[in-house]
Parts: structure tokens; sequence; C-alpha cells
């Protein structure tokens, strides 16, 4: 099978079934902003140093800008707009300064997602290693993702006994 | 307003307009796409399919975690057009062993081998040396075959495929051959690979003795090493190392040194005769042999001597 004229790719984009007509070589980067108009993603570098094109390619992060589009084919690709601005990854960011001019920011906080659940501050540092940031210094992203993984594991602790609380009131 | 902006500033933004102005009156097509529309591309369902391809269709540029391939594509330092995907072909991923030889499929990831056990228990260097590579975002994509096609002499993972005298699986759609690593390159990024060839393993055998790998860049991650080592404190040990000459090197006079029981001081020197490093944008050659020098001690030390303090302790 040879690819002379554009076929079409079929890919789920963040669990929406998606075709493009795009040339199989296009970088994922370039299909999802200018073909698919999600421009969460952003272009850093280019060249697989900066870790700002980060999204998920079945679930493990990838430049996107280093993937062509072809190797997105029936797989899952997620990007940043698939939180919806209101995760606790993205709330973290905001509260505890974790963004301040925000290129690398989508790029950020796909590598955390990846990172599974209560990462140690070494398991932050090596899973953002591919991740530059050029304002923050660091502390208060990797303050941001402690945070919202702790809170992850509280708040169904908190809510059960908040449940406690009302049904002993009740009884 | 334009006053306020510094030089640069404004150059940038001449730059800008005047590429605004060639997309009105070109085709806009051939200027934003311009190489990408005439790339062609070949979808193999198989290894057989894909060597059939590069036979008939050749020459093609073999596609495989795209980590370095685009990297050339995205700055344009790339003329070729016509390109073959490898990354669908599974059966080159896998990691098993066969008899008492570890094989290693070419598309294996960074990922795939931090992650195998069998990699983990038989090569834990080329773990150590997949771990330093990039970030997670390469890893998940580079592949070790890429990594030795790439021929780089700062590739992380060729010291430990020199160290452990790995076997390149080589395929044609006629033929398939075994080359040792120690004949694969043949000078700076050249090989052995002829045109309708493609690496599709690299076979271990099993090593005796604890192995030592260390990288020296700028920074842990992402950056490219100014040098690398890996080694093995076998008898004699084998020791090899990136980015002190065109290729990656085995230091022979050095291991046999070691080997007889020459002291750390003279076996230092001996590796300062057999290296020559040169300057470049990343090191200078001085700097180089020094750093050299220091690892071997460093995996001697890590090997044998504080071993035998430990066992003094016990």
């Amino acid at each position: 099978m040879l690819f002379v004229r554009s076929p079409r790719v079929i890919f789920s984009l963040n669990g929406k079934r998606t075709r493009t007509n795009a040339h199989p070589m296009k970088r994922l980067l370039d299909v999802l902003r200018e073909d698919c108009g999600l421009t969460g993603t952003k272009e850093g570098c280019g060249e697989g140093e900066c870790g700002a094109c980060t999204v998920l390619l079945n679930g493990a992060p990838v430049n996107s800008c280093l993937v062509p589009l072809v190797h997105a084919a029936g797989s899952r690709v997620t990007t940043i707009e698939a939180l919806g601005g209101r995760h606790r990854l993205q709330r973290a960011f905001v509260e505890h300064g974790g963004a301040q001019c925000g290129i690398c920011t989508p790029g950020m906080i796909m590598a955390a997602i990846a990172l599974g659940p209560r990462p140690s501050i070494e398991g932050i540092r090596a899973g953002l290693a591919g991740n530059l940031c050029r304002c923050t210094g660091y502390s208060s992203i990797y303050r941001s993702i402690a945070d919202a993984s702790r809170r992850a594991l509280v708040r169904p602790a908190q809510k059960h006994a908040a449940f406690e609380r009302r049904a002993r009131r009740a009884r | 307003m334009l006053g306020s902006i510094s030089n640069r500033q404004a150059t940038w933004f001449v730059h800008k307009f005047r590429r605004a102005d060639l997309l009105r009156s070109a085709d806009e097509e051939t200027l934003m796409l311009g190489s990408i529309s005439n790339r062609q591309l070949f979808q193999p369902r198989s290894l057989t399919d894909a060597l059939s391809m590069l036979r008939d269709e050749g020459p093609l540029v073999p596609m495989a975690g795209c980590t370095d391939l685009y990297v050339a594509l995205n700055f344009g330092t790339l003329d070729d057009t016509r390109f073959l995907n490898l990354w669908p072909l599974d059966s080159l991923r896998r990691i098993e062993m066969r008899g008492d030889v570890l094989s290693i499929g070419a598309l294996a990831t960074y990922t795939d081998m931090r992650r195998s056990p069998l990699v983990q228990k038989i090569l834990p260097m080329l773990v150590a040396a997949a771990r330093e590579i990039g970030g997670v975002q390469v890893q998940n994509r580079g592949t070790l075959g890429g990594n030795v096609a790439n021929g780089s002499p700062a590739g992380d993972t060729l010291p430990v495929l020199a160290a452990a005298d790995v076997v390149v699986v080589l395929r044609s759609a006629a033929d398939m051959r075994r080359v040792p690593f120690s004949e694969y390159y043949t000078g700076y990024r050249r090989s052995v690979l002829g045109p309708g060839e493609l690496i599709v393993a690299f076979e271990f055998r099993k090593l005796h003795g604890r192995q030592w790998f260390r990288k020296v860049g700028t920074r842990a991650a992402q950056a490219i090493s100014k040098v690398v080592m890996a080694a093995v404190a076998g008898d004699p040990p084998r020791i090899a190392v990136g980015s002190v000459a065109p290729t990656v090197v085995r230091l022979p006079s050095t291991e046999a040194a070691l080997g007889r029981g020459a002291s750390i001081d003279e076996a230092r020197q001996i590796l300062l005769e057999e290296i020559a490093p040169i300057d470049d944008a990343r090191s200078t050659a001085e700097y180089r042999q020094r750093v050299a020098a220091n690892l071997l001690a460093r995996f001697w030390n890590d090997s044998f001597i504080t071993k035998s303090r430990r066992t003094r302790n016990l």
C-alpha cells in the first residue's frame, strides 16, 4: 500500500472519533492545531527538547512535534483540552503559580497526568525531565503536581468523613 | 510604536510580514507544506512486505520512533522524500530469550527496555542507558534500532552494545546476516548496512561480571553526552566509550592491562593513548580525555574496591 495522495487517517481524539485528510507525514502537533483546531498544545522547540507539545498517545506522553500523523492512526490521542479547564492539576497550577507565561504548561500537565497516583518528588522530577520551563524555576510546578495528587487521595477520604458525620447526625 | 521595540524584535516583525506576503502571492499549499506534499510514505503490512518495498522501490528512509528523523525533517536538513513506515511492525518489538541469547527487536523503545524484566535481569547497563536518554516523551518513542541506525558517536546505548559484544541481525528481501557490533560501524555515521537491508534485532549473550554505565552531560535528562562509558567487570573487563571518536570504541589495550592486574593509574595512561577525542559544540578534547580517565577509575573503584571493602565489613 502506497500513500501518494492523502488517505484518511482515523484516530480517537479526546475520546471522539476523528478523521482527517491531512498528509500522513504531517506532524501530529500541526494536525491538532491546524486541522482539529485544538491550539492548547504548543510548539516550543520543534526538536523534542522542550516538551511543550506533549500529548498522550495511547496514554503515554510523547512529543507531538516528532510524531507523524500516521503513527496516531487507530490510536487514542489525549490533549490538554480533554481536561476541560477544571481538572485538579489545572487548579493546582493556578493556585501555586505553576504557570507563568504558560507556553510550557499544557505539556507539563500532560506529562504530570501520566505520572500515576501519588508520585514521589523524584518521580515528578524524572517524569517531567523532558519538559523545560524558563519562568518558574520548576519548584512551583512540582509543588502544584504534588498538591494535586495529594488532593486526589485526600478528597475521597474527606467525602467519606462528611458522609459519616451526616449519617451520625441523622441518627 | 516601532520606536519602543528592540532591534531584534523589529527584524522579527519584518521577517514575519515578508513571509505573510509570500503566502498571499504564491500557492499557499506549496509554501506552507513545501516538502510535505512531495513526501511519499510506504506503509508495509509485514516485515517481508517492508523488505520487498525496500528492494523494489528503494532507496527509502526507514521510519521508526522518529525522534531523530523528525528533528531533521522539521529543520529541513533532510532532502529525502520517500519513507518506509516501520512503526506498525509489532514483530520487531519483541524482547525474548532464544536459547541462552537475549534477543531485543529493533523497534523496542527505551521504555520497553526499561520495563522488561529480561533486560533488567540480563542487561542492567542497558536499562541504565535507556533511563538517561532524553525525557519520558523521547523514551516512549525512540528505539534501539533507531539509535544504532542513526549512528551518532554520542548515541547512549552504543557503548552498552559494544561492551556487551552484541550481534546485529540484518535482514534483506533475500538474505539474513549476523554482524558482530565491533564490525558494524565503518566510520563516522557509516555502517555495513546495505541499501536493501534493515536492522531487525540485537542478540546478547549473557555476561559475566558486574555491569556499569555512566553518562556525563550538561544535564541529567535531555542533554547529549560529552562522554559516555559502559563497562563489564569481567575477566578480562570490557570497556566501551562514546563521544570520544567518530564511532563508539572499545579499549582493548586498557582492558588487557586491567585484566593482567595493572594499577588503575597505569590503566588511565593507557586509556589516554587509546582515545583521541575532538573539540566540538558540546565539549573539548582535553575535558573528554580527563573525564574518560576519571570514569575508568570510577568504574574500577565501583566494581572492585568498594565490593571488597563491603565483603571485609561483612
